[in-house]
């Protein structure tokens, strides 16, 4: 038979690794939406002391690709320093599965964002963040890029709805171009809260809608 | 290598019939010249009564004339025809607007994009959530510059029927001309051109087990419409090339083939699997209208999952399916026709379409049945999704 993926793909697909959410994380990250079709999420426990990865786990919603890439990442990251499992590629992920379709980069890419997301998502949670750079309106508007409206699966930022983003102070407020009754606001608010609060400087956030 | 290969993908590709492959296989080796006048050789002559005797055959399922069905290469070909040989024919004499649904096939739905970027103004009507075409909206939308129509009759992927009809009344009235694709009907669900007043249908041997390659058109008398491909005069002048008869005789024969028993089994087996899968496998939709469906679709969406994983589960258990997914498509787009009727993307990515075929059985029903239950839990277990 022929499937479109290579064997180890399909054995992760069929059997995915350290499947799960963890209680209590230490970082987690959600990428992606049900609207663009894929969805990862990634969950973290850190040793405090050798601030290795003492376990991860992932839920995806997905295609073969997603759903295998998420598997394999969570298998290269297990045991590693989080700056070493900060460097874990998409190129590494699809070497150790054999190799990936080019037209599904977009849906494998995710998870390994996913994995980084959540390493930095324990990294603001427990004031590590090193690199403190200030947090800037292009800083928001990149972590905008990542919030989908279901409606159109397009990011907040392509699909225009960024009204208004100010920055003053620590405080953070977000206009966005859709009534506050839309079916979607509180998911789309939610998620917004979630990629902007635990920026190491943000001390307010404010999310606003049009109507 | 799997035992067993159940093919659920019938309205994409279908099986060919062996009785058909019996009939097309004279006229590969014994009968092979062209079609010939009826000045020509004898074998010529012979060929040339074969594809009219075929071409018979097919027409009279329309109740049309023999004289108003051409053969083409299939439905893709026809639609193209219907469309822009219309609109070649009329040139811009009458004016420059079509409507076509939101919810048709590639063949119509880009063709009239096509023409839109040559100038073009085409009315995407609305359907509802059961895919139906908003009737009111097509009576407003008419206008003295309307040209054509193009309204399928039934869906490619959830299988609703138009009221076509009342459609094809309404373009009559108001003197506009109305083509349907029937490719997933055609033989199936019955379309007289003596009692519906449609002026092109398009037609394909593919869908009922008759050879690829081949399909038609329906061209009522008198109506406009350009020679689509210029060089002999074969096809009443309007599609040159030579016949391909083998593939004529083959449709034929796929059309003869098909009997309202065999609709009936089909339909037996579309009511088991929609009324197995809504029942036994939660948070689940049906897409389409529940009865005005063709006998052979099914399409529901499993909530929560995404379509390309249930293809290539059931595929690894060796059921073949198709989505509405964009992981699935080329274009990587989700389904046009699930969003059209009113649905989300995450509808559309979980949308799985089941089509029936002669070599399908209530087995293959209840076994795909049973895959699907394991294949999507296993699926949402691992989805981050639905469990608050």
């Amino acid at each position: 038979m022929k499937f479109p993926y290579s064997e180890k793909v399909l054995e992760h697909f069929r059997h995915p690794r350290n499947v799960g959410k963890i209680k209590n994380p230490d970082g987690k990250a959600v990428e992606g939406s049900p609207a663009c079709g894929d969805m990862v999420a990634v969950y973290i426990k850190v040793d405090p002391r050798t601030k290795r990865i003492a376990d991860v786990k992932f839920e995806s919603y997905g295609c073969a690709s997603n759903i295998a890439t998420g598997s394999i990442i969570t298998e290269l990251a297990k045991g590693k320093t989080i700056d070493e499992a900060k460097k874990v590629s998409w190129k590494q992920a699809s070497k150790a599965l054999g190799g990936l379709p080019p037209i599904k980069v977009h849906c494998s890419v995710l998870a390994v964002e996913g994995l980084r997301s959540a390493i930095q998502n324990y990294e603001e949670r427990h004031g590590l963040v090193k690199d403190r750079k200030p947090t800037t309106v292009e800083v928001v508007r990149k972590r905008l890029r990542k919030v989908i409206n279901p409606v159109s699966g397009l990011s907040l930022v392509r699909a225009n709805l960024v009204k208004d983003i100010n920055v003053k102070d620590g405080n953070v407020r977000v206009v966005i171009d859709l009534p506050a009754n839309h079916q979607f606001a509180s998911a789309i608010k939610e998620e917004i809260v979630e990629k902007i609060k635990h920026l190491w400087d943000v001390k307010k956030l404010e999310v606003e809608f049009t109507e | 290598m799997l035992d067993k290969f159940v093919y659920l993908d019938n309205a994409a590709a279908s099986r060919l019939d062996d009785r058909v492959l019996e009939a097309m296989k004279p006229y590969f080796f014994g009968v092979y010249a062209v079609a010939t006048s009826e000045f020509g050789y004898s074998q010529g002559i012979e060929a040339r009564e074969t594809l009219d005797k075929a071409r018979g055959i097919i027409a009279d399922v329309l109740g049309a004339s023999h004289k108003e069905f051409i053969f083409t290469s299939g439905s893709t070909e026809s639609s193209n025809i219907a469309l822009k040989g219309v609109v070649l024919a009329l040139g811009e004499k009458k004016g420059k607007h079509i409507i076509i649904s939101k919810i048709e096939d590639f063949p119509v739905l880009h063709s009239a994009k096509a023409l839109e970027r040559q100038g073009f103004r085409v009315t995407y009507l609305d359907v509802d959530n059961d895919g139906f075409v908003d009737l009111d909206q097509l009576r407003e939308s008419i206008t003295e510059e309307t040209i054509l129509v193009s309204i399928q009759h039934a869906n490619q992927e959830i299988g609703t029927i138009q009221d076509i009809k009342t459609i094809a009344r309404i373009c009559r009235e108001k003197g506009v001309l109305f083509h349907t694709d029937a490719t997933h009907t055609f033989t199936r669900v019955p379309l007289d051109v003596k009692e519906v007043p449609v002026d092109l249908i398009t037609v394909s041997a593919h869908t009922i087990h008759g050879p690829r390659g081949i399909g038609g058109l329906y061209i009522r008398k008198g109506t406009p419409i350009a020679k689509w491909m210029d060089g002999g005069f074969q096809e009443f002048d309007l599609r040159a090339g030579i016949e391909n008869i083998p593939g004529a005789v083959g449709f034929a024969k796929a059309v003869e083939l098909v009997t309202p028993e065999e609709n009936d089994r089909l339909k037996a087996m579309r009511d088991r699997l929609i009324e197995r899968v809504l029942a036994e496998i939660p948070s689940t939709t049906l897409n389409g209208d529940r009865w005005m469906r063709i006998s052979q679709n099914a399409n529901v969406t499993f909530h929560l999952v995404e379509g390309e994983s249930i293809t290539l589960h059931l595929d690894m258990r060796g059921f073949a399916v198709s989505t509405g997914s964009a992981c699935f498509s080329r274009s990587l787009e989700a389904s046009h026709v699930i969003l059209g009727i009113g649905g989300d993307h995450e509808r559309a990515h979980g949308s799985v379409r089941f089509t029936f075929g002669r070599y399908n059985n209530m087995e293959d029903v209840d076994a795909v049945v049973e895959a699907l239950a394991d294949v999507v839990r296993e699926l949402r277990e691992i989805s981050p999704l639905g469990k608050d």
